[in-house]
């Protein structure tokens, strides 16, 4: 063996080592490097209890109900499969409306008196996500004309509602 | 297939040459590319349906984000051939490489967070992202700080090439972070292979400011290794020459 070929051979073992080493700790870590978890996880009561934790999804349309004369705000949180009531007092991002994607932090807790759910989230934290898509205003009007054109076709023909994501 | 050419590339009289031709040939044109795609992101392409205006800092932040990525590659690679095959000019391009490279980590984190606060509502987050972005950028610091630990420059070169190589893993972890795991970071925009997920009339100025980035990268990588071999070479009979 050339000494060329074993330093080549060390370099590999590094990146080797390197690689697996980081593997092995971001499986392990797999659930702590998640930035939120999503309301099916809260159903399935793989929420922590009693500790504060983030919480992202979606908000859904119709759901913002805000306070006449002050900051109190109340939404739903949905990955279209649970839903997650979430009470918040304090300033929402520009992004922040009906049907965004949005993190938030906060403590969980039950309630029976919720219109969605029995899960409450008491925020004291509200990011708003945006997606990776950019396109000018009126792109993004043709788009949905067409988007509720099909969706009106589609409940027209088919007589079973079907919920897509 | 000759080889020669290569071989000649990489001694420091004809890479010195080489580097000092080709430097003024990446400056102008990045240069100008960048005042045409900047004056086309700001006053040209039309605003974001949801972010309006704010979405134009991408015209920086993702080339910037992308050279990041793409220097420290670079740096690593050249580690290992220099490691490999004990070669100096290699090293001086890692060596070269860590200025800039740090500096577009800087540039990315920075537009991240004045992007950040007005539509997510928070200037940083520990987010997979944000946090593998930032462990790059103490990636570079440490290797600068290792190099200048020692006053033999071999042995610098040999221990930065060591940690260049270790901090290699960050890199496909920082570009699939946004895939593996829940994020407060959106997915990405640019997509060589399939459709990218920004509209046609706004692509164009970002692609060109991606390769004025990367041209205005070579640019500086010539500049940065002439200091380099003007540095290790100071007692060689061809500089002396050269200068005389």
């Amino acid at each position: 063996m050339t000494p060329r070929q074993r330093r080549m051979i060390f370099v590999g073992l590094i990146l080797l080592a390197v690689s697996a080493a980081a593997g092995f700790l971001l499986t392990a870590l797999n659930s702590n490097v998640q930035y939120n978890i999503v309301p099916s996880d809260v159903s399935a009561g793989k929420a922590p209890k009693g500790r504060t934790f983030r919480l992202g999804g979606m908000v859904e349309q119709g759901s913002v109900k805000r306070e006449p004369g002050n900051l109190q705000i109340q939404f739903v949180i949905t990955d279209f499969a649970h839903e997650v009531t979430v009470r918040y007092t304090g300033v929402l991002p520009d992004l922040f409306r009906e049907g965004q994607g949005v993190v938030v932090r906060g403590k969980l807790v039950y309630s029976t008196d919720l219109e969605k759910g029995q899960w409450l989230m008491l925020a004291d934290e509200v990011l708003a996500k945006h997606d990776e898509n950019y396109m000018p205003p009126n792109v993004a009007e043709s788009l949905k004309k067409t988007h509720d054109v099909r969706r009106m076709q589609e409940t027209s023909t088919s007589p079973a509602p079907v919920i897509t994501p | 297939m000759n080889w020669v050419w290569f071989h000649k590339l990489a001694s420091p009289p004809t890479a010195y040459a080489f580097a000092r031709t080709l430097r003024p040939w990446l400056l102008w044109p990045s240069l100008s590319m960048m005042l045409w795609a900047g004056y086309a992101a700001l006053f040209v392409v039309p605003p974001d349906y949801q972010q309006l205006d704010a979405y134009r800092i991408i015209f920086v932040h993702v080339p910037a984000a992308s050279l990041s990525l793409m220097v420290y590659s670079i740096m690593a690679i050249a580690a290992g051939i220099g490691l490999i095959w004990r070669m100096k000019l290699a090293h001086a391009v890692a060596a070269a490489c860590v200025l800039p490279g740090s500096v577009f980590t800087v540039l990315a984190l920075v537009t991240g967070a004045i992007w950040g606060k007005p539509m997510w509502g928070a200037w940083w987050a520990w987010d997979p992202r944000l946090t593998t972005e930032l462990i790059l950028l103490f990636l570079y610091l440490g290797y600068m700080a290792l190099r200048a630990s020692f006053d033999d420059i071999g042995r610098a070169d040999r221990a930065a090439a060591v940690l260049a190589l270790v901090g290699l893993v960050n890199i496909p972890i920082i570009k699939y972070s946004v895939v593996w795991w829940n994020s407060l970071h959106q997915g990405k925009t640019l997509s060589i292979w399939g459709k990218s997920s920004i509209d046609p009339s706004m692509v164009m100025p970002l692609l060109v400011m991606l390769l004025a980035f990367v041209m205005f990268f070579g640019a500086i990588l010539c500049d940065g290794l002439c200091a380099q071999i003007l540095r290790r070479e100071r007692h060689a009979q061809w500089l002396t020459k050269q200068v005389q």
